[in-house]
């Protein structure tokens, strides 16, 4: 799996390309734990190239959902293939995570 | 048919694992969802063994059968770990409270239990038999 990040008028954009299972999983979550200290408050995951995610990886946002609360963090999940989204929709992630279609309508929302 | 693998616990053989388990259910009348689906469950399971049961432990071993059915999809993980896992305790805590205490880990038995209709664990033999069984469109 590799990560890459950019920050485009104060928005944190995190982009996941391949797999983030039990072995890539900590990558992002040492990102996620990264930003909360920054004090960012918009992060966009882009995951147009996420092609598998396990419940490692479900975990990683699972576990950062309080912490965005607290934070007044705004985190929107988008361009999610349809394969990768049913498994959100599995465990009813959906409806705790922000995860829209697009990049357009994620800065909509943080903007 | 049936297919097998066989593999030793090392990180980097998750992502075999799912190609192999991918490449069988290709042969199947599945959907691009169901067959991501299925290699999750069979993904999790062998995480788990590999974690935790083996400790990735490169001399260690994992077996994987996929046999098909007329109606139904088995799939048996074999290892033989050192585990006194008792399925029949297994519980899920409840989302909410795995979100309240920002935990990780708790969400991959709980996929597996979701995904298939029947999931099974016989030790026996110094030999732990994941056993799970997916009955096409029934979920």
């Amino acid at each position: 799996m590799q990560i890459k990040e950019y920050t485009e008028k104060s928005i944190y954009t995190i982009e996941i390309i391949g797999d983030l299972d039990a072995s890539s999983a900590i990558q992002l979550d040492q990102i996620l734990e990264k930003v909360v200290e920054n004090g960012t408050k918009k992060v966009l995951i882009d995951c147009k190239n996420l092609m598998y995610i396990a419940s490692a990886g479900l975990g990683v946002f699972v576990s950062h959902i309080e912490t965005f609360k607290e934070q007044n963090v705004f985190c929107v999940l988008y361009d999610m293939s349809d394969k990768v989204k049913n498994i959100f929709q599995i465990l009813g992630l959906d409806t705790l995570l922000k995860i829209v279609k697009d990049r357009e309508t994620a800065l909509q929302i943080v903007q | 048919m049936i297919y097998y693998y066989k593999i030793n616990c090392l990180p980097k053989n998750l992502k075999l694992i799912r190609e192999f388990v991918t490449s069988a259910l290709r042969n199947m009348p599945l959907s691009d969802i169901e067959i991501n689906q299925l290699v999750l469950a069979v993904d999790e399971i062998c995480t788990n063994l590999m974690v935790h049961g083996n400790h990735y432990n490169p001399n260690e071993f994992i077996e994987i059968s996929i046999s098909q059915f007329p109606e139904a999809i088995q799939f048996e993980i074999i290892d033989r770990s050192i585990t006194d896992f008792d399925i029949t305790q297994y519980k899920f805590s409840g989302m909410a409270k795995i979100v309240q205490e920002k935990r990780k880990g708790g969400l991959g038995l709980l996929l597996v239990h979701k995904i298939m209709d029947k999931v099974e664990l016989k030790q026996e033999n110094s030999q732990n038999t994941w056993r799970l069984l997916k009955t096409f469109s029934s979920k």
